[in-house]
């Protein structure tokens, strides 16, 4: 059955609205949990680590072998695509990056660089750049709500992530270890003199913000069944926008930024067209930062985790 | 309790320490004196941890501590409040001390801890919900100390906490550095308030450049012409 059929002929507009808003929502819950991790991740070393689109192409291949080669359930091959990817960042910030914590910025944003054409090659050599389709796992019927179909995969994703980021605001906001992130974060020096080992902490950074990109890999594959080894570049550009269209280095300010991304995205491919999707994305980017040049919640001077 | 033996630091090709050495007996209040850019504040945080040292040998409670990095001695009861007080700004008063609190984990005994700097400093329990941002610069010196303090610290290290505070705070702040001595924690004090420093402390050293060139009970520096002319202003 034909989507817009069931919506009354004088709503087709604004049902196709209101669908792409819901297709937004989704899209841009997946660039949310991406954008987490650059803006973890440059809250707590200032460092834009340009590997991360890349962990969240290998959550989405960790998902796919879990759920075709060994046919594990769904909740076990999320689990462990949020848990190799977590293991793999605190590898390469370990290997790659703690070396070159006194070096120029410079020079670590290149090694960033350096890792995820590294990573992207890898992958290319063991999974083959040919396109897989993810398995679909849940039923593609969707649901119908006063006009407006929702689908089921749609729903799954939005709803994992946002478990994912109340869990991640319960962690930085109440717990210990996230205490220990944000001091990290605002004074270093001081926070080694309250007796928090700082490598721990910014390895622990890396981890997590590692597993949210793993669970994005997986959403997407959710929804979009198509997975390839360069899959993590554009996305991996757009959510690094979203994290600083939301202000980098702020928590919330990468969940919003995420939904604008994935808004805009939407909403220009029903409403103008798909070639403009992308343009104007990025002049979105470029209009708030000449209004706000710290990001919509960046706040100048004060940073947070 | 801390013994410093012939200290030799570099930063970069500057020869910062040249041979530092002095001793910290438990319960004393000791204080090194000096002007700017002596060694002073390079002396503490070499001590603490946070900067390497080229030569030289630290003794924490009999036992070495030289090259044991910074946050794996807090537990062990030396605790340095830095310079510039280095409060979490975009974190609560509440925040604050609950990371001073970090390595512990008998729960209890640290609210006993809140409670007694509370009482301490009856006005960061008023802004306990605060950000310690939004504090005055006297407040968060007091911050700073009271964060030290839920360590369970049994050597102090105190860099410059009279910097930029008024002059009745500053008596305010020595006052209560005084108190914390009296409940058994030992301190060692860095001030370039060489006259409010050695007013407290049992013994004291002064350095310039480098060098200790001079060391003594309190009362003797403060009377010695030398130490008169160059830090205490006639």
């Amino acid at each position: 059955m034909a989507p817009l059929c069931l919506i009354k002929k004088e709503g087709v507009e604004m049902g196709l609205f209101i669908q792409q808003i819901v297709n937004g929502i989704a899209l841009g819950s997946i660039y949310a949990l991406i954008a987490l991790g650059y803006t973890m991740v440059y809250g707590i070393i200032r460092l834009i680590n340009f590997a991360h689109g890349d962990i969240y192409m290998l959550g989405a291949f960790v998902g796919y072998f879990a759920l075709t080669t060994y046919k594990l359930p769904f909740g076990v091959s999320l689990a462990l695509a949020m848990l190799i990817p977590a293991l793999l960042g605190m590898l390469i910030e370990r290997v790659a990056y703690r070396p070159l914590r006194k070096a120029p910025s410079i020079a670590v944003l290149i090694t960033a660089i350096g890792v995820s054409l590294l990573i992207e090659n890898l992958a290319m050599l063991w999974f083959s750049p040919d396109p897989r389709p993810f398995p679909q796992i849940f039923p593609l019927r969707p649901l119908e709500l006063s006009g407006i179909r929702v689908s089921i995969p749609q729903v799954i994703v939005f709803i994992t992530a946002v478990i994912l980021m109340m869990a991640l605001n319960f962690l930085v906001q109440k717990t210990k270890v996230g205490k220990a992130m944000r001091a990290v974060s605002q004074d270093k020096e001081a926070a080694s003199l309250m007796g928090i080992d700082i490598n721990r902490i910014i390895s622990l950074t890396f981890a997590l913000g590692s597993a949210l990109a793993g669970a994005a890999g997986v959403m997407v594959g959710v929804i979009y069944p198509r997975i390839q080894p360069l899959m993590g570049v554009m996305p991996g550009l757009k959510a690094f926008v979203a994290a600083v269209l939301g202000g980098i280095g702020s928590i919330p300010g990468a969940m919003l930024g995420g939904l604008i991304m994935g808004l805009t995205e939407s909403l220009v491919t029903a409403l103008i067209s798909s070639t403009w999707r992308d343009a104007i994305a990025f002049s979105l980017l470029i209009v708030i930062l000449l209004v706000k040049p710290t990001g919509i919640l960046g706040k100048s001077m004060r940073e947070k985790v | 309790m801390l013994e410093i033996k012939n200290l030799h630091v570099y930063y970069g090709q500057i020869h910062a320490l040249k041979g530092v050495s002095f001793v910290v007996r438990k319960g004393e209040i000791v204080t090194l004196i000096g002007g700017n850019g002596a060694g002073k504040t390079t002396t503490l945080k070499t001590i603490s941890g946070l900067i390497p040292l080229k030569e030289g040998e630290i003794l924490y409670q009999g036992e070495s501590i030289t090259g044991v990095k910074a946050h794996d001695l807090v537990s062990q009861g030396l605790v340095q409040v830095p310079e510039g007080r280095h409060v979490f700004p975009s974190m609560s008063v509440q925040e604050n001390l609950d990371l001073g609190a970090y390595t512990r984990k008998d729960k209890k005994a640290v609210k006993e801890d809140l409670d007694k700097v509370f009482h301490l400093f009856p006005r960061l329990k008023e802004r306990r919900q605060q950000l310690a941002g939004t504090l005055s610069g006297g407040e968060q010196q007091m911050l700073a100390m009271a964060r030290a303090l839920m360590s369970s610290p049994k050597l102090l290290l105190l860099d410059e906490p009279s910097m930029g505070l008024a002059p009745l705070l500053v008596r305010e702040i020595f006052n209560i550095v005084t108190e914390i001595n009296s409940t058994g924690v030992t301190i060692l004090l860095v001030e370039q308030n060489a006259n409010m420093a050695l007013s407290i402390a049992n013994r004291g050293y002064v350095i310039e450049t480098g060098r200790v060139v001079l060391e003594g009970e309190a009362a003797s520096l403060a009377a010695n012409e030398a130490v008169k002319k160059a830090y205490l202003g006639g």
